[in-house]
């Protein structure tokens, strides 16, 4: 537990130029040497200097990037254990794949402050930094656990559960053929338990599909909708979300609170912050809408700027224009089935460039243009996502992988030929690795299953 | 008025299983020591079922005569039948269940009391402890006697305010109409422990001359000799058949129409019955879909015609009792020789036991078996021989013995009480143990003989015995890994003749014998042993050979928590200056007091980042708020 090898990004993401992934524990240098390839092995390198090679995938030798490795042995480190730091390009895509490489490893995701922790339990940083640590732990386990109760709610946990109560009653009924041998239960036969596991294994990989391009992010991307009164803001949250949850009316004004939704745009998953329109009002209900709107657009990881196809530019827009310009952005040009009077050129002008899209929610012609034009921006790394977000989300994968190879192992043993009793082990494991992913992994519950699944008793 | 009676280093109360394993164990350490009981005449009383083992409890057994309890080396000589259940599933879960004559039984163990030399043995209803400085120093009985001692070990069983109930009769009982233990429970309430009121049941009784077996399915013994116990040598061929009959749909109305009359249902139970072994009434009530339960007959001893009905646990009226046994395949003349009931009792809650089962609230004084929470015999015992290692281990001021979850079922037990507690009649079962492919009832003398022997309770000559077929397995095993087969033409023709597909490589005979259709016989005609090997340690090779991949896997998950084990938690850790900590956590810290983090990370409420914390606060010394 305390002595095995892990990892995390030790840079915010986004679009800096550099990403890093940090390496601590014993295993350290020989554990990057299985995806790393360069003039020599890493573990063959004198301590604190910097190599030159490539990251690439053990089993297709598929370049992932080029990197440059920081090679640092213990004790003189920050957690006086061997450390690696491999600095990757920026962006999403190298980093994610660089992580998750690892992690096939069996480097482990390290818990929020482990990196600390483990400077302190080796007596790196003092007494007085201890309490910070004890803060940090705190704070992101609190954080982790509102996102869990929200994420409880939602569709991977629901999967979840139901593929867990699939493993618990297949384990309950394991359990009664050996704790109670004459019980009048049928006996599960390994033909029957290597068809669950199949399924099993089918969701399993469905799963882990929409986790690796979906990313299961546990908090999505903020997504702002601003732009003018009645531009059409709420209809687009509607048409994104297919449900009428914000109100739409004709009358300037109305969405006068952030409402938040969470939509999942072709695999990524937004939380889309309605907003109401900015502009300076009189109205002083319409005035504290426009502050949360204002507020809103600074906790936005995406803009979605609406202006009106079939309206000039006006004071208002221009004035937008300028606020959303330090902002991952698109521009979209609604109503696109009325009359044309907008200028596109003055406004690819004034946003600085920003990609336009031409669309009508109400004909919802263009609306894919949009989703396309969302995917493009996160794949390509342009949006900014912060690091826990991530990292939650590649414990999950690593989590789900772990399920997954639980699985194949009951699979393979079980058609070798090895006792039920004894492939329960992996199955065991499989129903743990999931548990963790929503936060259950009690044992009592199998205990209650089988009294609750069964009439036991003398 | 009292008067002083004579000196001993422990004291055990009660010489039920627990009683008995406890008081045996201290006095085989060098001891002296006294064992009171109610009645001489119920010493190792089986007041439920006629059975010793099954899945988990045999493990136990096992596990008990490898650190020299006397369980295992009892039923061996007092049993009517004994069957290895299981054995159509893999090694680890095989599990050897005997059925016991339960007179026989009680003689036996009576007389390895009688006979240990360092013991006293003598009937007496113990009323209060004798405390000194807030420690346990002895005991005062009914009759006046203060006997002083070092250290007391408790085992009340279901005496503790015991109340047997039988429909809408009720009355102060221990088991079977035994006086129940009134004064000693108020005390331990003035002491201030926290109580519970747990119930549990047994089935009536009948006479074998007037139930009708041919209409039964016939359950015989194994033809195969078996002992739980190392030692054994003598086995008893000689074995009496259990018998299987069914509830039918007549039972069920029988018992819906009489329903009101059930005390269970009436809300005259007010303790928690344990739902692995539910009354008949309550398995009708929440299995109402299940056309028929399974009844066993089993016979209670040779030299007598009472037959236990298994499955019919109640506490129905004696009447309707009567009427339910008439309406089962064969059972329709039954006579019904005693009458079943429900009994509660006061247990103490677990969690105010320290690993070693020594009470926290009073040093000195250790508890054992049902009072602690748990139910069966087995796991009676399993308590009773460590609490009464750990008492002698006191009185001769050594640090208590504390077996891991990895090093057998008795310290999944006693882990699981202490550090979860329980809120019913606690029962071990397989599922209960994490690392169950290591804890296999045929390994238990490997895990555990070498502690017995550092204990003191396993004698020399079976230590060498035991050392010489350890040594035996590993020799064995290293010559198989040794012994390679080459893929020649003789080879082949051997293996085709085992039924084997050819090997295309040279293979260590300790590869092929992982292949499911080879076992260790058919490897041996391959390349035979030097030696003549024993078949307990054939079976040993071929289990540890075969299974590896899975034992590693198993063995690796025991190397992670075994760092987490033995990184105490020191005496001066106060949970309420550690600020990080869930309040909810702090609260079960506070009331569990865990001896270790890995003790600490298994209580329930108590999250990773608690532990975290935890640890950070030990590492820096208690000295950061």
């Amino acid at each position: 537990m305390e002595n095995d090898t892990i990892a995390a990004i030790a840079t915010a993401m986004g679009e800096s130029s550099i990403a890093i992934i940090r390496v601590s524990g014993q295993e350290a240098l020989t554990l990057v040497d299985h995806i790393y390839q360069g003039k020599n092995k890493l573990i063959e390198a004198t301590s604190h200097t910097v190599q030159y090679g490539h990251i690439v995938h053990p089993s297709t030798n598929e370049k992932v990037d080029e990197v440059l490795v920081t090679v640092m042995m213990a004790p003189r480190t920050f957690t006086r254990e061997n450390v690696v730091e491999i600095s990757c390009h920026g962006g999403l895509i190298a980093v994610e794949q660089t992580l998750e490489l690892l992690l096939s490893t069996g480097v482990r995701l390290a818990e929020p402050g482990e990196f600390t922790k483990r400077a302190f339990l080796n007596g790196r940083i003092d007494l007085s930094q201890a309490e910070a640590v004890i803060d940090l732990i705190r704070a992101k386990t609190d954080k982790a656990a509102k996102v869990a109760i929200r994420q409880s709610e939602g569709k991977l946990s629901t999967h979840i559960r139901s593929l867990r109560s699939e493993i618990v009653e297949t384990l309950a009924h394991l359990a009664v053929n050996v704790d109670y041998p004459e019980y009048d239960a049928d006996v599960l036969t390994g033909q029957f338990v290597v068809e669950r596991c199949k399924s099993m294994q089918t969701d399993l990989e469905r799963l882990l599909q929409t986790a690796r391009q979906g990313k299961i992010l546990r908090e999505g991307i903020a997504t702002a909708i601003i732009g003018r009164p009645n531009v059409g803001k709420s209809s687009l949250m509607n048409a994104l979300t297919q449900e009428n949850k914000a109100i739409v009316t004709d009358i300037p004004g109305t969405t006068r609170d952030v409402i938040e939704e969470y939509v999942n745009v072709r695999g990524i998953p937004l939380k889309l912050l309605d907003t109401a329109g900015i502009r300076e009002t009189e109205d002083i209900v319409e005035q504290i809408g426009v502050k949360r709107s204002e507020k809103a657009l600074q906790s936005a990881d995406l803009v979605l700027f609406m202006i009106n196809h079939a309206e000039s530019l006006q004071k208002e827009d221009l004035f937008l224009l300028e606020k959303i310009k330090a902002y991952p952005s698109l521009i979209i040009i609604n109503k696109t089935d009325l009359p044309q009077q907008i200028d596109y050129e003055v406004v690819q002008a004034k946003s600085g460039n920003k990609k336009m899209i031409p669309l009508s929610v109400k004909t919802e012609n263009g609306l894919d243009q949009l989703e396309e034009a969302i995917k493009d921006m996160f794949f390509a790394g342009n949006i900014d996502v912060n690091d826990q977000t991530y990292v939650s989300n590649a414990r999950h994968i690593q989590l789900l992988e772990q399920a997954k190879a639980s699985i194949t192992e009951v699979i393979s043993g079980v058609e070798q030929g090895i006792p039920l009793d004894m492939a329960e082990i992996d199955m065991k494991n499989a129903w743990q690795s999931l548990g963790e992913v929503i936060g259950e992994a009690v044992a009592e519950d199998l205990i209650d299953q089988i009294f609750s699944q069964f009439c036991l008793g003398k | 008025m009292s008067y002083q009676a004579s000196n001993f280093d422990v004291i055990v109360i009660g010489a039920g299983h627990a009683g008995c394993e406890a008081a045996l164990a201290a006095a085989r350490m060098g001891c002296k020591t006294l064992l009171l009981t109610l009645s001489l005449d119920t010493i190792a009383y089986m007041p439920c079922n006629p059975s010793i083992g099954g899945p988990a409890k045999g493990h136990v057994v096992r596990e008990l005569d490898a650190l020299g309890g006397e369980m295992g080396k009892n039923i061996d000589k007092t049993h009517i039948q004994m069957r290895m259940l299981n054995t159509g599933k893999g090694p680890a879960v095989y599990a050897l269940r005997a059925q016991a004559d339960k007179v026989l039984y009680q003689r036996e163990m009576k007389k390895a009391i009688e006979e240990e030399p360092n013991l006293t043995l003598h009937q007496n209803m113990v009323e209060k402890l004798l405390m000194e400085d807030g420690s346990c120093k002895g005991v005062i009985t009914r009759t006046g006697a203060e006997y002083h001692a070092k250290t007391v070990v408790l085992t009340t069983g279901t005496y503790l305010r015991g109340k047997i109930i039988i429909g809408d009769l009720q009355y102060e009982s221990g088991p079977n109409n035994q006086q129940p233990s009134i004064n000693l429970a108020h005390h331990l309430q003035e002491l201030g422990f926290e109580m519970v009121r747990f119930k549990t049941g047994t089935p009536p009784r009948i006479n074998s001359r007037t139930i009708d077996t041919s209409k039964m399915e016939i359950q015989p013994g194994d033809t195969e000799p078996r002992a739980f116990s190392f030692e054994t040598k003598a086995y008893i061929m000689d074995q009496l058949p259990c018998w299987l009959t069914y509830t039918n749909e007549k039972t069920h109305q029988y018992i819906q129409d009489n329903l009101h009359r059930a005390p269970m249902y009436s809300g005259q139970i007010e303790g928690r019955g344990p739902r692995y072994c539910p009354s008949i009434e309550d398995k009708i009530v929440r299995f109402a879909d299940k056309n028929r339960h399974q009844i066993f007959i089993e016979p209670e001893g040779r030299e007598t015609l009472e037959m236990y009905v298994q499955g019919l646990s109640t506490s129905l009226p004696e009447d309707v009792q009567q009427d339910i046994l008439r309406t089962i395949d064969g059972l329709e003349k039954a006579e019904m020789v005693r009458t079943g009931y429900a009994i509660e009792y006061d247990a103490i809650v677990p969690t105010q036991l320290w690993p070693s089962l020594e009470t926290k609230l009073v040093p000195g004084l250790f508890t054992a078996g049902q009072i602690n929470g748990t139910s069966g015999y087995e796991e009676a015992a399993a308590q009773g021989i460590m609490a009464g290692i750990n008492a002698a281990r006191k009185v001769q001021g050594k640090e208590p013995v504390v077996l891991n979850r990895s090093d057998a079922y008795i310290g999944v037990l006693i882990d699981d009480l202490v550090t979860k507690g329980t809120n019913e009649p606690y029962r071990l079962l397989t599922s209960r143990a994490e690392y169950r492919l290591l804890l296999r009832h045929d390994n238990a003398d490997l895990r555990l003989t070498d502690k017995g022997y550092e204990i003191g309770l396993i004698k020399e000559d079976r230590y060498q015995r035991f050392v010489a077929k350890r040594n035996a397995i590993k020799t064995e095993i290293e010559r198989l890994r040794k012994t390679k087969l080459t893929p020649n033409a003789e080879v082949q023709t051997k293996l085709a003749e085992l039924g084997t597909p050819d090997i295309n490589n040279v293979t260590e005979l300790a590869n092929l014998i992982k292949r499911p259709e080879l076992t260790y016989q058919e490897i041996m005609k391959l390349s035979p042993a030097p030696v003549e090997l024993s078949d307990e340690v054939m079976e040993q090779v071929e289990i540890q050979l075969k299974y590896e991949g899975y034992i590693q896997k198993s063995l690796l998950q025991v190397d992670k928590m075994k760092r987490m084990e033995e990184k105490r938690i020191p005496h001066w850790v106060d949970y309420t200056k550690i600020s990080g900590l869930s309040s909810e956590s702090r609260e079960k810290l506070q009331q569990v007091m865990p001896v270790s983090l890995g003790q600490a990370s298994r209580i329930s409420g108590v999250n990773p980042a608690d532990i975290s914390i935890l640890m950070i606060y030990i590492e820096q010394g208690g000295r950061t708020a």
